[in-house]
């Protein structure tokens, strides 16, 4: 079921560490509720690769955009927790405009209204 | 990518495994909510998550640094290949260990000697100056005459300054019962240390206020005698000192890398404080001083040079006849003080750059054996998807390992080598400054690497693709497959041989030509003479009687000294170099032309001397006792000097006239002596011989010749002369064979490196013929034992395996030859009667090859014609 998914994760790899931060904000979360709230939140159409879902949590803890300790889940299992740091929150600032101008320059040349 | 990730890879595995678990367990537990099995949930759940396995794996890419990765994965590889193999690594280490030590070792030399700027500020605008005479009556590099240099340093603009020294010999007086000294040192003009840019370490160095007849006596005192006579006491500084029985305040101290012009020099006077008479400011015929000049900046060598030429081509105008010179040459000053070595340490340098090759090559061939005799796992390898890329690596990789190890090995080598040469060659220019510094580390581990890479690439290289799958068709009997192999091992063999040839012949050449110059007839007495220079001080001995007195009273109580047979003096030793040269006229023969002059080398001697040193008299007689002070206007001649000046007539009864000398200064030819020789390698330069009686001269070498071991006379002879005068310091004890010795140390040294080096090509060379034919054989058991089972004879498979391994030697010994001859040429310089061609060396070297080589093929050829047939099929 994920045989064709190679070329389009390693596209989506910059999209998929933005949506995580962006998952963040919203307070601390493990792996499985961030891949859930992007998952629902995109009403469904992105599906979360867990093969890119951790090891793109431990590259973003790398760089020191978020940190990490082991808690409780809200079942009481333990769990890994990721929270957003300050280095992080900024990070997601600068690729949120950076997307935003990208899909605005995309729309524009695929002729698409944009809208207000 | 980042170090702490890399490191911390297994837990951070360990964590994603945990975090992938607590998914599952998530997953499974919203799963059983919205109403399934318990077990179908958790299958689900796993479902979603995937291949676990993947998810690990990508963390794990992630988190390391590819190419490092893998290098250690060769490394560890190669490291556990090698240890299976102890002999090789051991092997391969200590010859990799001989290449770069003594390559490191020459190069640290050439490096330090050759290379490295001198010590001085802005360095290359100083230039050495000397006189030469556009008509070659002069040699081409001639010591400067004092005055010309005082006419130089007034006129000349291209110069920011000039300083003139020169060498000389005080005997420093002892205080405090230490012994006296002769100590070598240098008279300089005041402005030598600023001109090279140099300070003192403690105390000052000397002003222009030093530098009169007037002023007191100053001394500049060198790092090596503060700290070995003095014991390095700061508080010497302003001390005072006798020199030749006259006081002279120390007034400063020379850093310790100081060693300009050379070593031997102990300490430096001023020259105009030294040198009264008027000679040192008037003449322009006494050559005795070196000059050093720093150019102005903007000014170019060549301009320096033709406005000194053109001063000196105006001094030869006012003053025509004479040894007065018309130009001047200037000569970087590092290159005059190393230029003369060079040539060897290049030669020596490459010698070793040979040695490494061949090393290097050796090596590359037992790694190509190895490499074929694990063809069938790098074929497997290969087939199974393993890429060749990889195998290459593997095969540097092990290379590089051991060109590091027995580089580093190579490295202390090349410290104790250098170590060792500096303790030897004391005589080598600028030996002081050499040390294994980063330089030579750095050039070391190029070297190193380099000789992995080539080590390892052409065996490596060889690894073919399409072969690959042709070995695993093979047969396991297969004989034929690796022929590439074989040929690839024979031209590297091809190639050490011919390297090692060049090295034997250069090697016999520069000892043949080491032999002959030990063999060259001195004319003299050489065994059973022992000799020891001194010097009578002027305060003390001022006047010509005093010295007469002394020398015969030395001279009447040596030669009543048990065991002595003869004693004599002489100004200058025979074999130690020219000394003195003086122009002369003839009062039987017409002026020279003008602008040429008469010239030969002077030596002052006493009767005895000639009969000590056992030169004989030709025609005429020896000096006589009563030939002394005012009536000594005599003198003898050589062979030389007579073909030279009275070619067609007899030289007894004409009669010389020598103006260098004070006093009445015309001298009768008496006799003629045989030709003795200054240097080894020189020519008879022609030679008169002035009495020493006469009493003109207070410096001398004493020769006392005699039974059993002449150097228990030394102590003796001292104890008499220091009952004569206890201020009067010995130097140089020496014997004649010593002096030899040291005349010919360049060519023992020279020689016997090259030798060394020929020899450990020749062991290599050997080693790699035993090797790769003994694996020839190895390969071809069951071929040869097929051959003999349908009847070959055990001769033609001896005669047929021989031949085999001789041809790569053959053929390297005829590019070897070709090589010799290019080499030759290239060393002619260092070769002393010995022409670059000499047949006798090329066919002796020739034929040592063959006999190792041949030596090499007898063993495997042996083996192979000894074979059991019926074992040789069966053996896989």
């Amino acid at each position: 079921m994920r045989k064709s998914s190679e070329p389009q994760n390693e596209m989506l790899k910059g999209t998929l560490d933005m949506m995580i931060l962006r998952t963040l904000v919203g307070g601390d979360a493990h792996g499985h509720t961030i891949a859930k709230i992007i998952e629902r939140t995109s009403e469904d159409l992105l599906e979360v690769e867990q093969g890119s879902l951790y090891p793109g949590l431990h590259r973003l803890e790398d760089r020191g955009w978020v940190s990490s300790y082991w808690g409780a889940s809200e079942n009481n299992r333990k769990a890994k927790f990721y929270r957003l740091t300050a280095e992080g929150r900024k990070q997601l600032v600068r690729e949120t405009s950076r997307w935003r101008q990208m899909t605005r320059a995309i729309g524009l040349v695929m002729g698409e209204e944009t809208q207000g | 990518m980042s170090w702490r990730r890399f490191f911390r890879r297994g837990q951070a595995d360990a964590d994603i495994q945990r975090e992938m678990e607590s998914y599952v367990e998530e997953e499974t537990a919203e799963n059983v909510a919205r109403g399934m099995e318990p077990d179908e949930a958790r299958r689900r759940a796993r479902v979603k998550l995937g291949n676990a396995q993947r998810v690990r794996e990508t963390a794990w890419r992630q988190n390391s640094m590819g190419i490092l990765e893998s290098a250690w994965g060769d490394l560890r590889y190669a490291t556990r290949l090698l240890r299976r193999t102890p002999g090789f690594t051991v092997t391969a280490v200590l010859v990799m260990a001989l290449g770069i030590g003594a390559t490191v070792a020459l190069f640290t030399v050439v490096h330090s000697v050759v290379m490295k700027p001198l010590p001085f500020r802005n360095s290359g605008r100083l230039m050495d100056i000397a006189e030469t005479d556009t008509h070659s009556a002069m040699p081409e590099h001639n010591f400067v005459a004092s005055a010309d240099f005082f006419d130089w340093q007034k006129q000349a603009r291209g110069f920011e300054q000039m300083a003139l020294y020169g060498e000389t010999i005080y005997s420093l007086s002892g205080s405090a019962g230490q012994l006296p000294e002769q100590v070598d040192a240098q008279e300089t003009s005041w402005n030598l240390f600023p001109t090279l840019g140099v300070e003192a370490v403690f105390g000052r160095l000397f002003t222009a206020s030093d530098d009169n007849a007037e002023a007191n006596g100053t001394v500049v005192i060198t790092w090596g005698l503060w700290k070995r006579r003095y014991s390095g006491d700061p508080s010497v500084v302003g001390r005072t000192i006798l020199l030749n029985s006259k006081p002279y305040t120390v007034i400063g101290v020379l850093p310790a890398w100081f060693a300009y012009p050379n070593a031997k020099a102990q300490l430096w006077t001023a020259v105009r404080h030294e040198e009264t008479k008027t000679w040192f400011t008037r003449s322009h015929g006494a050559h005795n001083f070196q000059v050093v000049g720093r150019i102005a900046p903007g000014v170019s060598p060549a301009q320096s040079q033709a406005e000194l030429s053109a001063i000196q081509a105006r001094i030869r105008q006012q003053f025509p006849v004479g040894p007065i010179s018309d130009a001047a040459v200037l000569t970087p000053l590092l290159e005059s003080e190393v230029g003369k070595i060079k040539p060897a340490l290049y030669v020596l340098f490459a010698a070793t750059g040979c040695l490494l090759l061949i090393a290097c090559l050796n090596i590359a061939n037992l790694l190509v054996a190895r490499a074929a005799s694990r063809r069938k796992e790098s074929a497997i390898r290969t087939a199974l998807g393993g890429n060749r890329w990889r195998l290459i690596r593997e095969q540097v990789m092990e290379s590089l390992l051991l060109s590091l190890a027995g580089g580093g090995l190579g490295l202390v080598l090349a410290w104790g080598v250098v170590e060792w040469l500096v303790k030897v060659r004391t005589d080598l220019p600028r030996v002081s400054s050499i040390q294994l510094d980063g330089a030579a580390i750095l050039f070391g581990l190029g070297a190193m690497t380099l000789c992995g890479l080539i080590a390892g690439l052409v065996p490596a290289l060889s690894l073919d693709d399409r072969q690959m799958l042709n070995t695993l068709q093979d047969a396991s009997r297969s004989h034929a497959g690796s022929r590439d192999k074989v040929r690839l091992r024979r031209a590297l063999l091809t190639a050490e041989v011919a390297l090692t040839m060049i090295l034997l012949t250069s090697a016999g050449l520069l000892l043949k030509s080491y032999q002959r110059l030990r063999a060259v007839n001195l004319g003299c007495a050489t065994h059973n003479v022992l000799t020891m220079k001194l010097g009578l001080s002027e305060a003390r001995y001022g006047t010509p009687t005093e010295r007469l007195a002394f020398f015969e009273q030395l001279l009447d109580r040596v030669r009543a000294m048990p065991g002595v047979e003869a004693a004599g003096l002489d100004t200058t030793l025979p074999g130690t170099g020219h000394q003195r040269d003086d122009a002369f006229t003839l009062k039987e023969a017409p002026p020279p032309a003008t602008g040429t002059y008469l010239g030969a080398t002077v030596r002052i001697v006493d009767p005895g001397f000639f009969q000590t040193m056992q030169i004989p008299l030709i025609r005429g007689r020896f000096f006589q006792n009563k030939e002394r002070l005012n009536n000594a206007n005599v003198a003898i001649v050589t062979p030389a000097f007579a073909h030279k000046f009275f070619p067609n007539s007899d030289p007894i009864g004409k009669h010389v006239d020598d103006g260098n000398f004070d006093g009445p200064h015309v001298f009768e030819i008496v006799g003629v002596v045989g030709d003795t020789r200054e240097t080894l390698a020189g020519q008879m330069q022609p030679t008169i011989y002035y009495p020493l009686y006469r009493g003109s001269n207070g410096f001398a070498y004493l020769v006392i010749r005699g039974r059993g071991d002449v150097e228990d006379f030394a102590l003796p002879a001292q104890k008499i002369i220091a009952s004569m005068d206890p201020d009067l310091a010995v130097g140089d004890i020496l014997t004649m064979e010593q002096i030899l010795g040291k005349a010919s140390l360049d060519a023992n040294f020279n020689a016997t490196l090259l030798v060394f080096f020929a020899l450990l090509s020749l062991v290599l060379a050997g080693v790699g013929i035993f090797g790769v034919l003994s694996y020839l054989v190895a390969q071809r058991t069951q071929e040869i034992g097929i051959r003999m089972a349908l009847g070959a004879q055990r001769d033609r498979v001896l005669g047929h395996v021989l031949l085999d391994g001789l041809k790569p030697a053959l053929i390297g010994l005829m590019l070897g030859l070709v090589g010799s001859v290019v080499a030759g040429r290239l060393i002619r310089s260092m070769l002393y009667a010995t022409r670059p061609l000499d047949p006798i060396v090329f066919v002796l070297v020739s034929v040592v090859l063959l006999t190792v080589a041949g030596a090499a093929c007898m063993a495997p050829a042996w083996r192979a014609s000894r074979l059991d047939p019926m074992q040789a099929l069966r053996t896989e």
